[in-house]
């Protein structure tokens, strides 16, 4: 594919504003930009096409199968994405007098509302832009909760070792220490070892239920309680709200605060990268550390207000207005009937798959697991060659995506699967059956598989180079 | 167990999946959560048809106010957004893809990010950029994070920064244990003797804004000499639009140069989501946070883009990572790279031009006014402050009557930005509201 820059013609240019209407002020020369400004210059037609080509070698869950575990990667309805097109929406300023933006507040209070519900929480902040950044802000409200209560010795975060890697990084963002504590077995929380690693030290606990296995973890009210116990805080990371919503609630877990990836749970697009949104909520003795902007009503209006003990400010602004609104639209379309069912068909259709592929692969855990499932690939491996890059590879020329590779890290030559429950029965047929073929093919023919893809745009990268030699830009 | 809500299995085929997995209920495969923990239903409103939906959130947009002139700036413009570029970023593919992970069946993403750094890289003139952050005030935060090292702890940020950029860094830096100053403003820029004052060995990194919250420009050429002869880094916060006609990043020697991209084709949105960018000297590669992708080749030799430097990010490094950054803004920075295509560099100067030359025309006429005088001397590009002889809010109650967002009042000032959708008989209209709200 061209570059966009390779497209380019000079003098090529496109209309789009009037004619100056004022008498032109000249920039004093000392401010002006000299450097050239090497942008393309291409017509609307070229353009329409470059994009199109891009999206055409594009993969989003409008393409095919998209089992990212972890990830939730179901379908994103169209309708929310309606929504936020409505000038009544996309066109408010986000500084114009809160008089005149009280339904673009309406939607922030009213996805409170059904959020907290759904966590089990008492408050929510929508600011945090990301999951990720809904973590770093859950995780300074622990902090200055426990600075306000002068506990400064409070150092360290328990973080499960098959956890998200942003737990750990974003404790260090808040120079907290990590302590990893090994699972069991049966992948759940070894106790005994969290036991012996709680303290006075200890600032809190971040973990997500079900467990980054896929399993959920049937003595979290003993977990909680041990955190409780020795003063710390629990942390719920929501990337796996998607398997329990309606069933059971972190709030009613013994977790303090939450965050939601509303790109995963609630069906709004990724848009290969983001924009996400990363609201927390969480139980009442927080709330005076949210950040600002808090929506509250005030004398019969939706207002601003900064929480008495606040942590300041995540970002700009109050949070990605658009995204929350398209996740406010989808839970009122669902309703208290189709969320828990949004739910309970993920684990079904999680626990089919799992089922049908658990003679061919290696499952990682004993079932049922919840909305997603591990499969170990080692034996493949060690007897075919074949690797789960070689078999995510495999599945690139049978239009699906591959699952997440090699995450847990406790898993050897891991493929972690959710199909999440916006997938029909044959979907999920015609993938077991491509699973199998793959399986067939890696004894009979191994090299095939690791040839993988031949169907594709490009073959397989070269990671290395690109990571020695970083060409970031267009070389013009 | 029914059968709506974007499931597509029928009540029957999920019956057969439990059958074939020998359970009698889907509660069976609950039974791992405590069945005390379990909640028989949420206080939330019954499922709706898509038309009752439809119905309640349009009546809510409703409650909004949508003005037909903007006057008001301070951190979210209001621009043209061409309808090629609405149109080329609804496409499905665009939206509804993940972090692109497997590059084989991700180049288009992968290629649009890489044209956006590059973009990125033009605009500031600086030669690395990232794939993006959640904002702009994310960027100026993580830019003070790359500079801090053992020795220097301590970030010097600039008065004149936009209130909530202050706010951000700070939130931050409080987390990593970072001292921060703020260097106090004279006639709406930096004051310089200040800054020479708090400068010493232990300074990270000053950030700046250029154009500033007040819309002025600062003495970046003094700037730059100051923070750099305590070899601290200089970190300036852009807007995109002006600088395609000011003076770049690079040209003033700044170490890293960030801001908010919402300029750049996305709509004002409440505010958000908005679109961060980061770019920086060869040398401070590895120190970007994010995603970055790469050219590099496939196995049959030919060119392919990848996501890469992941070392630095929280797949490998975890606990030693200085960012937890994951999800970006992908989106939005596909929304820039088709705006900056759809523009041109001629295109882009000449809106940038206008909002210079319109800016200068409704402050020349509002100066006419008694009592609405230029509060600072200093250049400007499109925002300034005037004073205002009636009260900011009751002068912006008459503006909004007629549909007009007036400036932004700060204490008993006004902050007002022009852009080039304001026509010359808005500007005209808006001088005459405000002459006569005056005398009234």
């Amino acid at each position: 594919m061209k570059l966009v820059f390779e497209r380019s013609v000079k003098g090529r240019k496109n209309d789009f504003i009037p004619k100056l209407e004022v008498e032109e002020t000249v920039l004093p020369d000392k401010f002006s930009r000299k450097q050239e400004l090497r942008l393309p210059e291409i017509s609307q037609v070229d353009m329409s096409r470059h994009y199109t080509e891009l999206a055409d070698n594009s993969f989003g869950v409008n393409n095919g199968f998209y089992p990212l575990g972890s990830c939730t990667m179901k379908y994103n309805p169209k309708i929310n994405d309606e929504m936020t097109q409505l000038p009544g929406f996309s066109q408010i300023h986000p500084m114009q007098p809160i008089e005149t933006a009280q339904g673009s507040m309406k939607i922030y209070h009213l996805a409170e509302e059904l959020l907290a519900e759904i966590t089990g929480m008492d408050a929510m902040t929508f600011q945090p832009a990301a999951g990720a950044q809904g973590e770093l802000t859950g995780i300074m409200l622990i902090k200055a909760y426990h600075e306000n209560n002068q506990d400064f010795k409070r150092n360290k975060i328990i973080v499960p070792d098959s956890a998200h890697g942003t737990n750990p990084a974003t404790a260090s963002m808040v120079n907290y220490d990590t302590i990893n504590i090994p699972s069991k077995e049966n992948g759940r929380v070894d106790l005994d070892k969290l036991r012996e690693v709680v303290g006075d030290d200890t600032a809190g606990l971040m973990l997500t239920n079900p467990s980054t296995v896929g399993l959920f973890e049937h003595d979290i009210i003993e977990i909680t309680k041990i955190i409780h116990d020795a003063g710390g805080l629990c942390y719920y990371d929501g990337a796996n709200l998607n398997a329990i919503m309606g069933t059971v609630r972190p709030g009613d877990m013994g977790f303090d605060v939450v965050h939601l990836n509303i790109h995963k749970t609630f069906s709004t697009p990724h848009g290969g990268g983001g924009p996400g949104a990363g609201p927390i909520g969480c139980k009442e003795f927080l709330k005076p550390y949210l950040p600002n902007y808090h929506v509250i009503e005030k004398d019969g209006q939706l207002v601003f207000d900064t929480p008495e003990k606040s942590i300041g400010q995540v970002k700009t602004f109050y949070g990605h207005f658009a995204v929350v609104l398209r996740a406010v639209t989808y839970i009122l379309f669902l309703g208290k009937e189709g969320i828990p069912q949004a739910s309970q068909t993920a684990v079904l259709n999680a626990n089919y798959m799992r089922e049908q592929l658990k003679d061919n692969f290696e499952m990682a855990y004993e079932g049922p697991c919840m909305h997603e499932f591990v499969m170990s690939l080692d034996t493949l491996k060690k007897e075919t060659g074949v690797t789960a890059l070689d078999v995510s590879k495999a599945l690139l020329d049978n239009g699906m995506h591959p699952p997440t590779m090699y995450f847990p890290d406790v898993v050897k030559e891991a493929l972690m699967l959710e199909p999440t429950e916006t997938e029909s029965k044959e979907t999920l047929d015609k993938v077991i059956r491509v699973f199998k073929q793959i399986h067939e093919q890696a004894y009979k023919n191994p090299q095939l598989i690791k040839d993988a893809p031949s169907q594709t745009l490009i073959g397989r990268v070269d990671e290395t180079t690109a990571a020695r030699n970083p060409i970031l830009t267009y070389q013009f | 167990m029914g059968n709506y809500n974007y499931i597509p299995s029928s009540s029957r085929e999920q019956e057969e999946l439990l059958e074939i997995l020998g359970l009698e209920s889907i509660d069976d495969l609950f039974k791992d959560i405590p069945s005390d923990l379990k909640i028989d239903e949420l206080n939330i409103p019954s499922g709706k048809s898509e038309v009752e939906v439809r119905r309640i959130i349009e009546a809510i947009a409703r409650k909004n106010q949508v003005f037909t002139s903007v006057f008001r700036g301070a951190g979210s413009y209001n621009h043209y957004i061409p309808s090629i570029v609405k149109q080329i970023t609804m496409k499905e593919e665009f939206l509804t893809a993940y972090t692109p992970y497997q590059a084989e069946i991700s180049q288009g993403i992968l290629q649009s990010i890489f044209e956006f750094q590059t973009m990125v890289s033009e605009i500031t003139g600086m030669p690395v950029s990232n794939a993006s952050v959640y904002d702009g005030s994310n960027a100026a935060a993580e830019a003070v994070n790359m500079c801090l090292d053992k020795k220097r702890k301590k970030a010097l940020i600039s008065g004149t920064t936009h209130p909530m950029t202050i706010e951000t860094i700070k939130t931050y830096c409080h987390g990593m244990g970072t001292e921060v100053e703020i260097v106090p403003t004279i006639n709406g820029q930096t004051d310089l003797d200040a800054l020479e004052e708090m400068m010493d060995e232990s300074i990270a990194c000053f950030y700046v804004q250029h154009p500033n919250y007040f819309g002025c420009l600062e003495d970046m050429e003094s700037i730059e000499k100051l923070v750099h002869a305590s070899k601290s880094k200089l970190i300036m916060g852009i807007n995109p639009m002006a600088t395609s006609i000011l003076k770049t990043p690079f040209e003033y020697g700044a170490d890293i140069a960030t801001g908010e991209g919402q300029p750049l084709g996305l709509a004002m949105n409440f505010g958000g989501p908005y679109l961060g960018f980061m770019a920086t000297t060869e040398k401070l590669t590895r120190k970007l946070p994010g995603r970055i992708v790469g050219q590099t080749t496939d196995k049959h030799g030919e060119r392919a883009f990848v996501l890469t430097l992941q070392a630095r990010e929280q797949h490998i490094r975890r606990e030693k990572a200085s960012s937890n950054i994951c999800s970006n803004q992908a989106h939005c920075a596909l929304t820039a790279s088709v705006y900056l295509s759809a523009m041109g560099p001629e295109g882009l100067r000449d809106v940038a031009t206008h909002c210079y030359s319109n800016a200068h025309y409704l402050q020349k006429e509002l100066a006419k006014i008694s009592g609405f005088d230029l509060v600072n001397t200093s250049e400007f590009f499109h925002e300034f402050v005037t004073t205002s002889p009636i009260k900011p809010e009751i002068l912006n109650q008459k503006l909004q009557e007629k549909g007009i967002l007036g400036g932004l009042p700060i204490e008993e000032n006004i902050l007002w930005c022009v852009t080039e959708m304001n026509t010359k008989e808005e500007m005209d209209t808006l001088v005459s509201l405000v002459k006569e709200a005056c005398e009234a």
